[in-house]
């Protein structure tokens, strides 16, 4: 297809890798921010075709792994009651809350079932107006715009029967968080090409220049993120610390305006926890007071809900870049995509799982 | 859920005053919610995310990339400048 095929050309990769390992003169750091280009970077194998002192660090880019177990939880108490039509993108399924999953649920009879578009689950609302809908939703800036849009459109409708459960991280925050933390080797950053598409990219300039790190908003086709990781190693190796775009095609520097409006209409910024992570200040979305009423987690009285991860899982240090999948004693034998312990091994997003994917072992 | 892929509008239409579209995924067609890109029209390539396009494929940048991708030469003119 087009605009697609061509970003995948094998020989324009190699002339890009040879680049690659003409520029980069010493060792260093980037991390990929978003799980999409995580896929790529593994399934492709580029992190091993780059020079040897180059590393790629997996960030926390994957919203279904950054979901905290808590809301899983809260989603399945949901789930569970009778009156409740529970919806969901397909990739919540199977997430391990701490005793079951939406899937062993619905298996037993709730009634959860897979949308493509939160507007589906409004249209859902429509059609059964003698049953409560909750939509879980989760995600980063990319599905905001289409959360945001469900509730106002649920509201225009005047459908008291539709709910949210929100689940929403914003990436900036999360990238703040990884370069304070004292553990952090990451020295530049590609920043996640469809965050930046909803929100630009003026966000990362204080960011770039306060921590003096390099941020290239990157695409996620093979040939997008070689010229990423090309641009990045230029800029470490000049001594630049700028923001640059390496996706023109499809991210202005103001981003999607409309997009931007919507959202912050239906939400306002406040404090989440990560998954793995911990709790970052300014780091998620949640209704805004005009629309508390659509809000599922007072609606059903979940709020005060606590819980507790697997005690094998290093998905916290995975996600911050300090440890790799390989290093989990629990990866590939206690832990599978079939049988995961933990979020990072669910979604094919998930850095276990793309590891686990490509078939890369414990011992390499 | 979060991978959002191009597209191309093959038609455009309003569902009680929401602006959708029918797009095209290399052969594979959904309806999509235009609301966010109200400049797109039938032919435009857009980025869709869980059913809602958020940026519009700029067709001269996507050529104006490629141009420049296909014209590296591998770090080869460096190469010989150190005699390697
Ligand atoms: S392999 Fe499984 S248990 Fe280990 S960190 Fe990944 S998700 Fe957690």
């Amino acid at each position: 297809m087009k605009y697609l095929d061509e970003y995948r050309d094998p020989v324009v990769a190699r002339r890009l890798l040879q680049e690659i390992h003409a520029t980069a003169t010493r060792p260093w750091t980037i991390m990929e921010v978003c799980g999409g280009q995580t896929h790529t970077i593994v399934r492709q194998g580029i992190d091993e075709l780059l020079p040897d002192g180059l590393r790629m660090i997996h960030g926390p880019g994957c919203p279904v792994c950054v979901t905290p177990l808590e809301l899983i939880d809260k989603a399945l108490a949901i789930a569970a009651r009778p009156e409740v039509i529970f919806t969901s993108y397909g990739d919540m399924l199977r997430v391990p809350g701490s005793h079951t999953d939406l899937l062993a649920l619905k298996a037993r009879g709730a009634d959860v079932r897979v949308v493509y578009s939160p507007v589906d689950a409004v249209d859902l609302a429509r059609r059964n107006p003698d049953r409560q809908v909750v939509f879980f939703a989760v995600g980063f800036e990319t599905t905001a715009p289409a959360n945001a849009m469900a509730v106002l459109r649920a509201d225009a409708l005047g459908l008291p029967n539709f709910g949210i459960l929100v689940s929403h991280v914003l990436v900036p925050p999360a990238m703040t968080a990884i370069l304070e933390s004292p553990a952090t080797r990451v020295q530049g950053f590609l920043a996640a090409g469809h965050v930046c598409a909803v929100m630009g990219w003026t966000e990362y300039e204080p960011l770039a220049a306060r921590y003096r790190v390099p941020v290239v908003v990157t695409g996620f086709e093979p040939l997008d993120l070689l010229e990423g990781i090309l641009m990045t190693v230029r800029q470490l190796e000049e001594g630049r610390h700028e923001v640059e775009n390496q996706y023109a095609r499809a991210v202005l520097r103001s981003g999607n305006t409309a997009a931007q409006d919507a959202i912050r209409r239906v939400f306002i910024v406040g404090d989440r926890t990560w998954r793995g992570i911990g709790p970052i200040p300014g780091s998620g979305l949640h209704l805004a007071p005009a629309f508390a009423a659509y809000d599922a987690e007072t609606r059903f009285g979940v709020a005060a809900l606590t819980a507790r991860e697997h005690p094998h899982c290093v998905a916290g240090e995975i996600l911050q870049g300090t440890k790799v999948p390989t290093d989990c004693r629990a990866y590939g034998t206690l832990c599978t995509p079939r049988t995961p312990l933990g979020a990072p091994m669910v979604s094919t997003e998930g850095t276990c799982a793309a590891f686990h994917n490509a078939g890369r072992r414990n011992d390499t | 859920m979060c991978l959002g892929i191009p597209g191309r509008i093959i038609t455009t239409g309003h569902d009680e005053g929401l602006r959708m579209g029918v797009v095209d995924f290399g052969g594979v067609r959904r309806d999509v919610c235009l609301a966010y890109v109200p400049e797109c029209e039938a032919g435009d390539y857009v980025i869709v995310h869980v059913g809602f396009a958020i940026s519009r494929v700029d067709e001269e940048e996507a050529r104006r990339t490629l141009e420049v991708l296909r014209a590296l030469d591998g770090g080869q003119a460096l190469a010989g400048e150190l005699g390697q």
